[in-house]
């Protein structure tokens, strides 16, 4: 167990003890290496199940919602739990974005942020083993994995070369305006910006185009990317909506691609770019290009990056008289 | 008839604001001035109350462009809903640009209503760029 964790689990118990709170929501080790799993915490004792290392990978602010969603009628005589999260900077994030939007109430939430060093992906440890599989898998505190395949072979792997794409490329891995800090080392925040959505940028009008066809048609339309999102929080998701029926439900290239413009265009000014969706997506749609092109015009045009701060109003909520214009066709 | 490349007229589907734009459209019609017949005029309300899935699903169902049009920035008959609508605009361009849909295909303006030949000449140059592309292939549902 290293340092991180022990004092995850004692500052959760505090919590408990302390009466703070009713749930914390955190991570578990699963049933295979690399993949540990959201754990539910309801009591102190139960706190020793937590676990925190780079394969923490999920969003756990997708589950937020859910704790607060209730008939309006309801809302008086129930009260509601107070929820504990474990949050990496991408998590806090998404949380003061669900914050913002009313999803959940700020007072019922005790965010426990955590110092990330960056999370491990999955799919690049796999490349690795040429076709094994994994059995057990260790990291150590100097950053290297020790990793033992199904058929016995053992191997050493840099955690930097396999680390997630989100991971190198993030720029806020710990946030410290949380309710409960848990000190520790978290990776540099990286310099560099939008490095995959400038190259693609450059490239031709018709390359971009096949790409996107490419990608797209890969989609199995199975919603992962949507249910893995915290953003995706509405109750009737514009692909189901039949009065206007706005995505035909067909396997037609055009729909599939209807569905994933209209998911990208709604996270416009809301995604904080943790990859939940791309992890998710069981085809490996290469998501993040395009989603963060959005994410990065609002910066530029807007100004604005998304769940830092809960006073700052949501770009397409507002507007300034000299908005760039520069796209306006003059006769 | 469509479906001959020669013979092809662009179909586009014009998103007007009901205070300026629709008004202008008018005002181009009264005074007679000439312009091309491939625009299809959908009023709304206010150019704000353009949903950009709009825009998505007419390019999907066969439109070859598509035009949305409102009243100057600062004259919205709605005070502001122009001023929110530029921002999701400006992302949908560039978006739509980016994953490698023509950016003629979707065109964005404003026109008061006061300009009839300001209409009748954005209508002529959107005509022409939308002629010079071709149909749109690109998001058009093959099997309707």
């Amino acid at each position: 167990m290293n340092k991180t964790e022990s004092k995850l689990k004692g500052a959760v118990k505090d919590l408990f003890s302390g009466g703070k709170v009713d749930l914390v929501i955190g991570y578990e080790n699963g049933t295979l290496p690399l993949r540990n799993r959201p754990c539910f915490v309801r009591s102190a004792n139960e706190a020793d199940r937590l676990v925190w290392d780079s394969f923490c990978v999920n969003n756990l602010a997708v589950y937020l919602p859910r704790f607060f969603q209730m008939q309006e009628h309801k809302k008086e005589e129930t009260r509601l739990p107070k929820v504990g999260i474990v949050a990496k900077g991408c998590d806090v994030r998404s949380v003061v974005g669900l914050v913002k939007e009313k999803q959940i109430p700020r007072e019922n939430l005790v965010i426990i942020g955590v110092p990330c060093q960056g999370l491990i992906d999955l799919k690049k440890v796999e490349t690795m083993l040429n076709g094994d599989s994994l059995s057990v898998c260790e990291e150590n505190s100097e950053g290297t994995l020790h990793i033992t395949t199904m058929k016995g072979a053992k191997k050493k792997i840099v955690k930097e070369q396999v680390t997630s794409d989100a991971c190198l490329e993030c720029r806020y891995p710990l946030l410290e305006d949380v309710d409960v800090l848990i000190e520790g080392d978290t990776r540099e925040s990286s310099k560099e910006k939008y490095a995959n959505v400038k190259t693609f940028e450059a490239k031709s009008n018709e390359e971009r185009w096949k790409y996107f066809e490419e990608e797209i048609s890969k989609c199995i339309r199975c919603y992962a990317c949507r249910h893995a999102c915290s953003n995706c929080y509405c109750q009737v998701c514009f692909v189901e909506q039949t009065k206007p029926r706005w995505v035909g439900m067909s396997d037609d290239l055009s729909d599939i691609m209807l569905y994933h413009i209209g998911r990208i265009f709604h996270q416009a000014g809301r995604c904080v770019g943790c990859d939940a969706c791309v992890r998710a997506c069981p085809m490996g749609i290469d998501i993040r290009t395009f989603t963060q092109k959005l994410v990065k015009d609002v910066e530029e045009l807007f100004d604005y990056i998304p769940g830092l701060s809960l006073e700052e109003l949501p770009p397409l909520c507002t507007f300034k008289e000299n908005d760039s214009q520069n796209f306006i066709t003059e006769p | 008839m469509e479906k001959d490349e020669n013979n092809w007229e662009p179909k586009i589907v014009a998103f007007l604001c009901n205070w300026c734009s629709y008004a202008g459209a008018d005002l181009a019609g009264v005074s007679r001035f000439q312009y091309p017949t491939n625009v299809r005029v959908i009023r709304v309300p206010c150019s704000g109350r353009v949903n950009p899935m709009f825009i998505i699903k007419a390019l999907q169902q066969g439109a070859d462009g598509v035009l949305v049009s409102g009243c100057h920035p600062g004259d919205c008959h709605y005070i502001s809903g122009n001023l929110v609508a530029r921002r999701k605009f400006a992302l949908l361009k560039n978006l739509l640009g980016y994953i490698g849909i023509e950016p003629e295909r979707v065109q964005f303006s404003w026109v008061s209503a006061s300009e009839g030949n300001r209409f009748a000449a954005l209508i002529e140059k959107v005509v022409n760029e939308i002629k010079e592309l071709g149909p749109g292939k690109k998001l058009v549902k093959q099997r309707l």
